[in-house]
């Protein structure tokens, strides 16, 4: 079925980190009880107004210019015309014509191959509310209503589900470094459309898209994307002709339903809303949100590679998040080596966090403490394998390397006397390995290396068991 | 002569020197509201249990001889969409029947500030849409003049609860003459400010674009002080201008000489009654005895206003009412049992036939396909409706005409034909679209109907056209005619 070409376009929104509501000046916070962070404005009584919070615009200006965009330098707001409880005005105020960036991209790695996807637009919008479903009826929460938004909308440059996920984890890099969104899909600051066609190679036309709701991870994107361009390909296959469906994926069946068929497109009847006045964006403006966007993602991994010696997977990985990079890079300011850094974060740490399904904040590590620890496995205070036990306690309840090792007795035994001690008496309670090493068997050293370390607990300096074993067998 | 007869600034006087009180200012207004009000029907809601206490307090006040402005225990009533905290709201809609605001319009704000008394809310055309209150979802107001008649519309009830001495002064709304017209039928005076000039923060809106509070007085005088009580940049209204308020008071010299006055042919020409006709063109006479010039101008374009305002000012309505859906507050319809017949039945139950018809006309206008040749097309027809007012302004301090082609007409005569009631507003739209000042003031009578006569301004120019139209009150008669009720 390889004659099928697949087109994949994604709408992602993200909720912009703001203290308050677009309009109005409403607490953002997440979590509140129902119908708490509300006011006129954003309940949408008769005759209250928007106001525009300029703190969003600058934050969705920083999106825009981190995502390649050019910025609109007189950009409008629109109202968008529909009825449903969540949305109290019955229009939503978005951005149609003049959005704040147009024609933006980013580059994405599958396998190695780099490719730039293209970014349609990126425009501003109000949030709406939340309904929740009960046996009673449905009640609504406005708390949401009037959290700032920005849409994000992809060319239909992608041609894979893998490159859908490239593309968003890409997206969400790039988002959360310039510090504009936390971009939590769990807690719905970032949200994602997708819709998918296929085409036969070599036709220009696209064909009838599916538009595919209710993706609540990146791996749901990927996965559902994945069943719908199997399902299409096997619809056209047979014969058969797709529709312009919304369809839903569903996590259980690792599939995706439909949820409704189209036909033609919403009339939204968009038109200028009459309550703001457009917005000038002069270069002083422009240029001070510039300034305001930190090094981002793609540039940082250069660095890494460039400054600090990294292999170029080993940078890319440490870069996938600001939080990763800033510890990273913190860790290395507190004294630790570049490569040993490297290694920790990406072995235990990651592991650890994978494991608990945990964010770097939420643990009690620090970036101090890890370079603390790693300068100890340096000076050879330490073990790798006692940094392991030093690393649990960092991690979970935090504190200083040092001050642990010395508080648990974790200092490596390194006195050549003391260990020579041991050595011996382990090789007297252990005539066969001993007799195993004579007739040639050197794994029999591993053995008696264990057993020092069983002894000491760990705390003897192995490199330094290994000679003197080594050293005392020959003597027998 | 009635307390409710004198002006602002002598009742200002009497309340200084004590020979009268907020409490006698405020019971003599409710008397007289009480004696006519079954006639003309002016208010939808009265606040008087509120108001006699509000005026106990500023008679305390009083006596401790605090601080007071001009507007100190002034009653006034005010046009019903304009919300007021915990006083019912309707925009003589049935769909806002039982409506208490959670907050006060900018322009209550202050009022209250100014310790001013809302002795009631007034009846108006359903959500401002109409030209002579007979599209009120309650009931009709009748003009005090001729209670056969209407007092014109939509702030109709604004206009003829001043004319019947019901209040001293109103604040009423304009998106296409609602001020200007109903002024002009109730021989009041009747302000539209610049757009940006007043906050609409709290107006319920009609058309945001067009919409204006101002306020409806007695005298140009009173006027002046009202809008200065309410004029000024309020960062909840991004639309609000950030200019300075001069001092209108100060242009209330009665000194015009050397003003020069356009006068558009097309506002004296074909649909224009001769009555009309004739008393604008005494009020020029009027003008030009003290000096001033006038001279025919052209506004081409206003041919164009009346299809442009309807499609601008219904595709902004159309959007401005879907928030009446029966989902927060407002009529719930109880023949509905999923969402979509809750919003179908709510706001059929809930709207008027004007209201309904304007919103499908806006709806239309909107729609994709259609968007390009009328909301768009009429977007660029109002910026030369907006450039004819520019041009004659480079020339002329002001534009003068007439406010409405004719009198007030008799209730019933125009509600089969919206088409010859839109006409109503035929030389009072293209003010709106092009977004500068007007004003009415009486110039006298046709037929024993009071007429109006119409002075534009330059934007933000509120000041000269306080300057001409009192000039014209103060050399005339036509203000001190009351209605006999």
């Amino acid at each position: 079925m390889s004659e099928f070409e697949t087109i994949i376009g994604l709408e992602v929104h993200v909720e912009l980190k703001t203290n308050s509501k677009i309009f109005c000046g409403c607490s953002t916070n997440f979590g509140a009880p129902p119908n708490t962070n509300v006011c006129p404005i954003c309940l949408g009584h008769p005759g209250v107004l928007p106001v525009v919070n300029h703190q969003a615009v600058d934050f969705a200006m920083r999106a825009a210019l981190a995502l390649n965009c050019e910025i609109n330098r007189e950009t409008k707001f629109d109202r968008k015309n529909y009825f449903y409880p969540d949305n109290p005005k019955a229009y939503q105020v978005s951005q149609f014509d003049k959005p704040i960036g147009e024609h933006g991209w980013i580059e994405i790695e599958v396998d190695g191959n780099k490719k730039k996807i293209g970014i349609t637009r990126i425009h501003m919008e109000e949030d709406a509310g939340k309904l929740t479903h009960t046996a009673d009826g449905s009640l609504v929460d406005l708390n949401r209503q009037g959290t700032p938004l920005v849409e994000i909308v992809s060319e239909p440059d992608i041609r894979t589900p893998e490159e859908a996920y490239a593309y968003l984890e890409k997206l969400k890099a790039i988002i959360q470094y310039t510090g504009v969104s936390d971009c939590k899909m769990e807690e719905g600051s970032l949200r994602c459309d997708a819709n998918i066609s296929i085409r036969p190679v070599g036709q220009e036309e696209f064909g009838t898209k599916a538009e595919l709701k209710n993706l609540n991870s990146f791996a749901f994107v990927q996965k559902g994307l994945e069943h719908e361009e199997k399902r299409q390909r096997e619809v056209v296959s047979g014969g058969g002709e797709i529709l312009q469906e919304t369809r839903r994926y569903d996590e259980a069946s690792k599939t995706t339903l439909l949820m409704r068929v189209k036909e033609g497109s919403d009339d939204y009847r968009y038109f200028p809303e009459p309550d703001l006045v457009s917005i000038f964006i002069d270069d002083e403006w422009m240029d001070r949100v510039k300034s305001e966007i930190p090094e981002l993602p793609d540039a940082r991994q250069k660095r890494y590679v460039g400054e600090f010696g990294l292999p170029e997977y080993d940078a890319k990985v440490l870069t996938m998040t600001k939080e990763m990079a800033d510890f990273f890079e913190g860790t290395i300011t507190a004294g630790a080596d570049a490569k040993q850094a490297s290694n920790w974060i990406m072995g235990e740490v990651s592991a650890y966090l994978n494991n608990e399904g945990r964010e770097l904040h939420q643990t009690a590590l620090t970036a101090k403490g890890l370079a603390g620890m790693i300068k100890l496995i340096e000076n050879g205070t330490i073990s790798n394998k006692i940094a392991k036990t030093v690393f649990k306690e960092l991690v979970e309840n935090g504190g200083d390397a040092e001050q642990i090792v010395k508080e648990k007795g974790l200092v490596q035994i390194s006195d050549e006397g003391a260990i020579r001690e041991i050595v011996v008496k382990i090789l007297d309670a252990n005539e066969q390995s001993v007799a195993d090493y004579k007739d040639g068997k050197e794994k029999a050293v591993g053995f008696l290396v264990g057993q020092v370390m069983k002894e000491t607990k760990g705390k003897a300096n192995p490199p330094l068991v290994n000679k003197l074993i080594v050293e005392e067998l020959k003597k027998r | 002569m009635s307390i409710l007869d004198k002006k602002i600034s002598e009742l200002h006087q009497l309340l200084h020197t004590k020979e009268l009180s907020v409490t006698d200012i405020v019971n003599a207004t409710f008397d007289r509201i009480h004696q006519v009000d079954d006639k003309v029907r002016a208010f939808l809601t009265l606040n008087e249990e509120y108001s006699r206490i509000k005026a106990k307090q500023l008679d305390e006040r009083l006596v401790s001889g605090a601080d007071r402005g001009l507007l100190f225990g002034m009653p006034i009533g005010i046009k019903d969409n304009i919300v007021t905290k915990g006083i019912r709201t309707t925009c003589a809609s049935r769909i806002l029947e039982n409506f208490e605001p959670i907050y006060d319009a900018t322009v209550v704000e202050r009022l209250t500030a100014a310790d001013t008394v809302t002795v009631g809310k007034l009846n108006m055309d359903e959500f401002a849409m109409g030209s002579s209150n007979e599209n009120s979802g309650f009931h009709p107001t009748h003009n005090p003049w001729d209670l056969s008649c209407v007092p014109g519309g939509s702030s109709g009830a604004s206009a003829a609860a001043v004319s019947a001495g019901e209040v001293l002064f109103s604040l009423g709304s304009d998106t296409g003459g609602s001020i200007r017209q109903p002024a002009a039928f109730c021989g009041v005076v009747g302000l539209k400010p610049t757009y940006g000039l007043v906050s609409r923060y709290g107006l319920v809106a009609f058309a945001s674009s067009l919409d204006q509070i101002g306020p409806i007085t007695t005298s140009v005088e009173d006027n002046a002080y009202l809008l200065q009580a309410i004029a000024g940049n309020d960062p909840m209204d991004s639309t609000s201008a950030k200019v300075d308020i001069p001092d209108y008071l100060a242009s209330l010299t009665g000194e015009v000489k050397g003003l020069k006055i356009g006068v558009p042919k097309e506002y004296l020409g074909a649909g224009v009654e001769p009555g009309v006709k004739e008393r604008v063109m005494e009020a020029l006479k009027v003008l030009e005895g003290l000096g001033a010039t006038w001279e025919e101008v052209s506004l081409p374009h206003s041919r164009y206003a009346l299809a442009t305002y309807y499609l601008l000012s219904s595709s902004e309505a159309s959007a401005n009412l879907s928030r009446f859906d029966g989902v927060r507050y407002g009529l719930r319809s109880d023949n509905s049992n999923n969402l979509i017949d809750m919003y179908k039945q709510s706001r059929s139950e809930g709207f008027g036939e004007e209201v309904k018809r304007r919103i499908m006309l806006g709806t239309f206008a909107l729609s994709s396909g259609y968007y390009d040749a009328y909301y768009k097309k009429a977007q660029k027809v109002r910026t030369l409706i907006k450039e004819d007012f520019t041009k004659i302004f480079e020339k002329y301090d002001v534009i003068i005409g007439p406010t409405t082609p004719s009198a007030s007409f008799k209730c019933g005569a125009m509600t089969k034909d919206p088409l010859t009631m839109y006409m109503n507003d035929i030389l009072t739209i293209p003010v709106n679209l092009a977004g500068v000042p007007a004003i009415s003031v009486p110039c006298g009578f046709s037929d024993g109907l009071p007429i109006g006569v119409q002075i534009i301004g330059k934007h933000f120019d509120e000041a000269t056209i306080y300057k001409v139209a009192h000039a014209f009150e103060q050399a005339t008669e036509h203000h001190k005619a009351k209605p006999k009720l």
